[in-house]
């Protein structure tokens, strides 16, 4: 299909005119604020904390592919450029978030009909006997068509230790449809960064199809507190100026502990306050409380936290798993 | 004898640009796209082997040509049609069928004469294909 589609661009070029067809030259300012790209990279500057280096990433893409289509109009680039991306970083740094709005930005620039997101784990492609494998991936891939594919731990598909693993077969298939529907869907690869590493290491098909990598580093204690009060803000909550205190503290000694999943950690410490918060305006529920009452969380809330004892800290038993859950 | 069934059936062949666009018609309807391909093409034939599920929750016709493509290569000698489902209540019935594939040569239909009695003639049809057994009859 794309060979006789290239063949008919030719005949185009020859026979037409190719300066009528073709403007002269293209207002990229313009067409800059007419695709809607710069909302995208506003709401993501305003609704995402830190990530400097991935918002960076971002707008040099969206400059990329927005130049790279002046240029297909202007008749000096034919190919459709590679759009595979691979999002590394530990969890909880806003890599499905990213991923969201990253479709977004591809709709908007043209790249992608449909601009939605299908997130899938290794569970969604790989199947459990011959022969299941080949048809789920396809399904998956077909659903995905038109918008972005988000691989969540994408290096799980890839198991050494078994080599009868289902999870070659997806691969090769996935690798298949990158190449030949380029047009059709974006594939974005995520997960950890030396086991993604490795992942590519083994699978040098990936590598090679893969343009962009984009790392997520991980958030610094003052980012953390800053989405801490967003994310309580979000749900009109606040804290007291002794609690803000001691969320930091709280995030300084999470910090060390184990499994810590970045913004993803501190979601669940607030759940928790909150839980904490409801509890004792409970058990104090002698005088009537006040909407500030209801909104506020106390010190108190927090500094019942095991994090602030010592020992295994609340989360430690979920986070390993938690991660798909984003 | 071109084979007359179904929408578009006397435009010439439709490409994979305008299959593309028809499914994307149904889909953005809320219809669901199927492929379906058959060696039998009487005209109440109306149930066709069915190439895969139909695609309830695809929202890009491109997997509707990757479908037909797909198909195309396993049964390339035979018809191909896509057919547009409606669930809808008081619908529940196929809004769109079209014919994407068809063999490189079509015998056409013969008509079957049958004597009654009393000099009764019933008339049917019957393509010249289907005397082959299935899998042998179109090339």
């Amino acid at each position: 299909m794309t060979e006789s589609a290239t063949y008919t661009d030719e005949i185009a070029e020859t026979s037409d005119d190719p300066v009528e067809a073709r403007p002269s030259s293209i207002d990229l300012a313009s067409t800059f604020e007419e695709s809607g790209v710069p909302e995208i990279l506003r709401e993501l500057d305003e609704t995402m904390i830190g990530l400097a280096p991935v918002k960076r990433r971002l707008r040099e893409t969206a400059a990329l592919l927005l130049v790279d289509k002046a240029r297909r109009e202007m008749g000096l680039a034919t190919d459709t450029p590679t759009l595979h991306m691979s999002f590394t970083g530990n969890p909880g740094t806003g890599k499905t978030t990213v991923a969201l709005k990253m479709a977004g930005l591809l709709h908007r620039l043209g790249y992608v009909r449909k601009g939605h997101l299908v997130t899938v784990t290794r569970d969604d492609l790989v199947g459990q006997y011959i022969g299941h494998t080949a048809p789920k991936t396809k399904e998956v891939l077909k659903k995905a068509m038109g918008g972005v594919l988000f691989i969540d731990e994408a290096y799980y598909l890839y198991r050494p230790e078994n080599e009868r693993d289902y999870g070659q077969e997806a691969i090769e298939i996935l690798l298949q449809v990158m190449e030949n529907n380029r047009d059709d869907l974006v594939v974005i690869l995520a997960g950890y960064e030396d086991r993604m590493d490795r992942f590519f290491e083994s699978n040098p098909g990936f590598r090679s199809r893969i343009a962009h990598h984009i790392d997520f580093p991980d958030y610094g204690d003052t980012e953390l507190l800053q989405i801490s009060e967003t994310m309580l803000a979000e749900q009109n909550y606040r804290f007291d100026a002794e609690a803000k205190a001691l969320m930091a503290k709280y995030i300084e000694l999470r910090r060390k502990q184990p499994h810590f999943a970045n913004a993803r950690s501190i979601r669940n410490a607030l759940d928790r306050a909150r839980l904490r918060q409801a509890n004792r305006l409970f058990s104090h529920a002698t005088v009537p409380v006040t909407a500030d009452d209801l909104a506020t969380i106390l010190a108190d809330d927090l500094r019942a936290s095991r994090v602030f004892t010592m020992g295994v800290p609340d989360s430690a038993r979920e986070s390993s798993t938690e991660e798909n859950k984003e | 004898m071109r084979l007359r069934q179904g929408q578009f059936s006397f435009l010439p062949d439709l490409s994979d640009d305008d299959i593309r666009t028809q499914a994307q018609y149904a889909i953005d309807n809320g219809w669901a796209v199927s492929v379906e391909y058959t060696d039998d093409p009487h005209p109440r034939n109306t149930y066709w082997e069915m190439w895969g599920h139909p695609m309830f929750d695809n929202r890009d016709a491109a997997a509707v040509v990757y479908e037909v493509n797909e198909c195309r290569k396993e049964h390339g000698g035979k018809y191909i049609r896509v057919l547009a489902f409606d669930a809808t209540h008081g619908w529940e019935s196929v809004r769109m069928s079209f014919i994407v594939n068809r063999p490189k040569e079509e015998p056409g239909f013969r008509v079957v004469r049958q004597e009654a009695p009393g000099r009764v003639i019933r008339y049917s049809v019957e393509s010249y294909a289907v005397r082959e057994p299935e899998g042998h009859r179109y090339g």
